[in-house]
């Protein structure tokens, strides 16, 4: 119980430093910052097709971590091993979500038993099989969930989130 | 699936965007915001921008430097869009920079005509004509209200003009607003008939505490960061005083207070105190409901008992002798000094266990917690904190003075890491001329309505429909009442102003009532109005008010109002001039004289008309100012360009809000007598279950705004009730179905929410809710002071449908984090 607590402070430290690896969160992740950032002004933005795992790497009910829309952007990726609305792959039940809190931010971590992402910071909880709502918490949005494309080799793609992430004025960073 | 925005990014704030102080009014903490403002076709970059940080880069937690969407709109500013962020003060001492669930969607609950947010809310003035409510102009629906108020007030007369308005600070109160109104009704009129915005009367919600000298909010917030002990009794801060609980009470616990909740359900606050100080440092007193009383006279008898008082302070401060004022029609418990009270509160522990619930032991450890000197001799610090749990439950005056009585035995008021305080829902900001005329007990207008009470009723910002008790007899009766008159004036149609004043008068003279609906939106008691008059929010105009630790600040208005909305003092002076103008052209020129004195151009100008006029050293510059932090009142200074404040009430130990000359506190000499209010024990032993009720964090107050936000009413489409699962299973209840809930008084819906913590029998339904009103199924019942009992009622509950698409979509997990 306590260990996400202090799984917690390390990873606000190493966010709050900007360098990515030590909480193991970057295993996944594909999409150099460079190519992510390079953006003409559309009315949309762009967002990486990035390449997550395939679903042979992923064990039901066991969270993967990723980083999308690019590695500085934590997440998970989840195989929830029920069908929910929103789920991707041929059993419609995989799931991507930011685990950075919409309220301030920290780092959330997954409760397997009841598939909720948990926030330390003040204690706001998000579920998993309902396109990330905010069960009980602070923030005024739901969780950012990623648009997520299977293609016919298993491999898993991210292509988009559906609010802010946390920590950026613009989900693709821009500048 | 959720509800999500899909916004991917935002515009960003320009170096040089305008800056405005904002106090979220979204509750009584009052968190400080800045709103920033700037023209539409300009914007920063990621390398210039509002605060000089990098935005290409990802931000860390807690950043400054990051707002939501639910932060950023766009409206009007002097007729022109402009941009406008709103988003949490890291400077604000109240809040550090934490935003809550209301307050962080302060912006997307203005109304924007470009990004179609909170359309709902009025324009303008609006009249009943031709079957249905016409726009109309100012002076044309002033002058309909005017000459229908002035056929029924006279000189020495005023009791068939029911008033119900709003005493609040922050939203739409406000000290500008309680003082237009107040002059209005309370100077110009002496209206009786009158109550205010959540209750069916006009009365304190905290008589007791204000007849024993201790003016119920004093202390400040700090003082839970240095206390050894947090007594919450009746109160879940973690939900309706979010940022209290996270800026200041977790802050007491880091710094190893220990928490002592009396509650007969297991809350969110419960939970994330257990997180916080850890479950062995907090003690969850699940009383049983309504033997609130009997707790607070157990502890006191004990702590009496055990000497663990504070004698010195009870010596200097405390009356000394026997009674100081007998219980009679207006005090429904004598009070007196420690000694008498300890004689008539005695309560053994086994009377007390049996009354509650609890356990001997758990009775004595809270004693412990609260009062029983450290292992150094030296003295427990212990703040209290209350609010509805006993405000509005079972003997109001004995819960509340019985609890007082264990903070003055103990020397916990007036001193650091003390307090006995109530925490408040809405913003304070009240200042009004006296009410002594209403009496005490006040009328109660609610049920005075019931029984044909009242000819011209203006209602400012009340939902009786939703928040009242009785609701579903209340509605009934009003509903035909204001329909008789709709049904004159449908007659009428056509007819000269004269001839449909005629029409009205007739038709309240048969028993009909003329409804005068100030608001911000078409609320539900809004739909049988005659007249609605769109009033505005802080923000739309400036606004001064105080939260629960009298931290004073001002919001400046960072846009326009909606429409031609004006604000409430505005309004009120309207209705002044117009009543003047109507009285003089029928020759009554005596009491048109008194309706003099309204000529304000802006909100300041009814400032300095009221409370500027007792606190002189106040004016909007001084509190632009003091920014954000603004002062704790009373203020009694201005020295060095600053506001002086008073941090803490009482540091002198000297009592003064009962007004006796002595500065005495008194003691409660109220003896535990079980269910005080008529029917609810009856209501109790023929309803299965108990119905508990109140806010949620989500929802503020009776969700006007909220019913017009997607993000929330995508959570919760119709009110829960939280239900035992074992309970539901009998039932044949599925999480989202929907349920009834009835009893002898009437019925209501919700959905069904199974809550594992949730005692069987025992339910949570949240108040206030647009489309399931929990006051339809609360019995009229009331204590001698006319305070509602809304937390004791009882009901049997039935299924009524499958879960409808809306309620099959959402969350049914516990709200109990895990990590
Ligand atoms: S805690 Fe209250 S005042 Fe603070 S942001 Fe939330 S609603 Fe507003
Ligand atoms: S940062 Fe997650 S609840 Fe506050």
């Amino acid at each position: 119980m306590k260990c996400n607590r202090l799984v917690d402070v390390g990873r606000r430290q190493f966010l709050r430093g900007g360098v990515l690896g030590a909480a193991g969160a970057a295993a996944a992740t594909v999409m150099p910052a460079a190519q992510a950032q390079a953006q003409t002004a559309r009315a949309l933005v762009d967002y990486p097709s990035s390449k997550l795992a395939n679903i042979a790497d992923l064990k039901v009910n066991e969270p993967m971590d990723i980083g999308y829309p690019d590695a500085d952007s934590p997440g998970i990726l989840l195989k929830l091993g029920t069908a929910v609305e929103g789920g991707a792959g041929p059993d419609g039940d995989i799931v991507a979500f930011s685990v950075l809190c919409p309220h301030k931010g920290f780092y959330m971590s997954y409760h397997a038993a009841d598939k909720t992402l948990n926030c330390p910071g003040h204690f706001s909880r998000f579920d998993c099989e309902k396109g990330g709502q905010q069960v009980w918490g602070h923030a005024t949005q739901n969780l950012p969930q990623f648009a997520l494309r299977v293609d016919d080799k298993g491999d898993i793609y991210a292509e988009g989130a559906d609010e802010l992430i946390y920590g950026r004025l613009s989900n693709v960073l821009q500048g | 699936m959720a509800y999500k925005r899909n916004i991917d990014r935002l515009p960003i704030i320009p170096a040089g965007a305008t800056e405005h102080n904002v106090t979220c009014h979204y509750c009584i903490v009052g968190c400080g915001y800045k709103a920033y403002t700037w023209p539409l076709k300009t914007q920063g970059t990621t390398d210039s921008n509002w605060i000089g940080e990098d935005l290409s880069k990802q931000q860390g937690a807690d950043t400054k430097a990051w707002y939501a969407p639910s932060m950023y709109n766009v409206v009007k500013q002097n007729g022109r869009d402009v941009h406008l962020v709103i988003k949490p003060d890291v400077a604000c001492e109240v809040n550090s920079g934490l935003g809550s669930i209301r307050g962080a969607r302060m912006a997307e609950n203005r109304r924007s005509d470009i990004l179609g947010t909170q359309q709902q809310r009025l324009t303008d003035p609006l009249v009943w004509r031709y079957g249905t409510w016409q726009p109309t102009s100012w002076d044309d629906a002033l002058d309909l209200v005017a000459r229908v108020t002035a056929r029924v007030i006279d000189k020495d007369n005023e009791d068939d003009l029911y008033v119900s308005m709003f005493d609040h600070g922050g939203s739409a109160g406000g000290y500008e607003n309680t003082w237009g109104t107040g002059k209005l009704y309370f100077q110009s009129m002496k209206v009786k008939h009158c109550r205010i915005h959540n209750r069916p009367a006009y009365n304190s919600e905290v008589h007791s505490s204000r007849d024993m000298g201790v003016d119920e909010l004093n202390y400040n917030y700090a003082d839970y960061e240095v206390t050894d002990t947090i007594f919450l009794v009746g109160t879940n801060p973690m939900e309706c005083q979010t940022n209290l609980f996270l800026n200041h009470m977790v802050k007491g616990m880091q710094n190893g207070a220990k928490v002592v909740i009396s509650d007969p359900r297991r809350t969110v606050t419960v939970d994330s105190c257990e997180q916080v100080a850890g479950a062995e440092n907090v003690l969850h007193l699940a009383i049983k409901p309504g033997s609130d009383v009997a707790l607070h006279n157990t502890l006191f008898t004990y702590i009496a008992d055990q000497g663990w008082v504070d004698a010195d302070f009870i010596a200097k401060s405390t009356f000394q002798g026997d009674v100081a004022v007998p219980a009679d029609s207006a005090h429904p418990a004598a009070l007196g000094s420690y000694e008498a009270a300890r004689a008539a509160c005695r309560m053994s522990l086994a009377d007390g266990a049996a009354a509650t619930g609890l356990t001997e032991a758990q009775i004595i450890q809270a004693a412990e917690w609260i009062a029983k000197p450290k292992e150094d001799g030296s003295r427990r610090k212990c703040v209290t904190g209350y609010e509805k749990g006993i405000i509005w439950g079972n003997d109001n005056y004995r819960a509340i003075g019985s609890l007082l009585n264990i903070a003055l035995a103990t020397g916990n008021v007036g001193r650091e890491g003390g307090g006995c305080c109530r925490l408040g829902g809405h913003q304070e900001g009240y200042y009004r001329p006296s009410d002594a005329h209403v009496g005490r007990p006040a009328p109660y207008i609610d049920q005075l309505i019931i029984a044909g009470g009242g000819k011209v009723h203006h209602i400012w910002a009340n939902d009786h429909y939703k928040t009242t008790l009785n609701a579903a007899e209340f509605k009934r009766v009003y509903n035909r009442r204001s329909n008789m008159v709709k049904e004159a004036m449908d007659a009428r149609a056509g007819a000269t102003r004269e001839e449909l004043v005629d029409a009205i008068v007739a038709a309240i003279n048969a028993g009909g009532i003329f409804s005068v609906n100030v608001d911000i939106i078409h609320s539900q008691i809004g739909q049988a109005a005659h007249v609605i008059l769109p009033a505005v929010e802080s923000g739309e105009m400036n606004l001064t008010s105080m939260n629960g630790e009298r931290r004073l600040r001002l919001t400046e208005k960072y846009m326009d109002p909606p429409g031609s909305a004006r604000p409430d003092c505005l309004i009120a002076a309207g209705m002044a001039q117009a009543l003047e103008r109507v009285l003089r052209e029928e020759g009554r020129n005596d009491y048109a004289d008194q309706f003099k004195g309204f000529d304000w151009k802006t909100e300041e100008d009814a400032f300095m008309d009221g409370y500027h006029q007792a606190n002189p050293e106040v004016t909007y510059d001084r509190l632009r100012a003091m920014g954000n932090n603004g002062v704790l009142e009373p203020v009694v200074g201005f020295a060095d360009g600053k506001l002086v404040g008073t941090n803490r009430l009482y540091e002198d130990g000297v009592f003064t809000r009962h007004g006796r000359e002595d500065g005495k506190a008194l003691f409660c000499m109220g003896e535990w007598r079980g269910w005080q209010a008529p029917g609810k024990a009856q209501q109790q032993a023929n309803h299965r279950f108990f119905i508990n009720n109140g806010r949620a964090n989500m929802n503020w107050q009776n969700w006007f705004l909220d019913q017009g936000n997607e993000f929330v009413m995508d959570r919760f489409p119709v009110p829960f009730i939280q239900i035992n699962p074992e309970d539901m299973a009998e039932l044949g209840i599925k999480p989202g179905d929907m349920v009834e809930v009835y009893n002898d008084v009437g019925a209501t819906q919700a959905l069904a929410y199974p809550e594992p913590t949730a005692k069987r029998n025992e339910t949570f339904m949240v108040f206030g809710a647009p489309n399931g009103a929990q006051g339809n199924i609360v019995n009229a019942g009331v204590n001698e002071l006319i305070l509602p009992n809304y937390k004791a009622t009882w009901a049997n509950i039935r299924k009524i449908s499958d879960a409808t698409p809306a309620s099959a979509a959402v969350s049914y997990k516990s709200w109990e984090v895990e990590l």
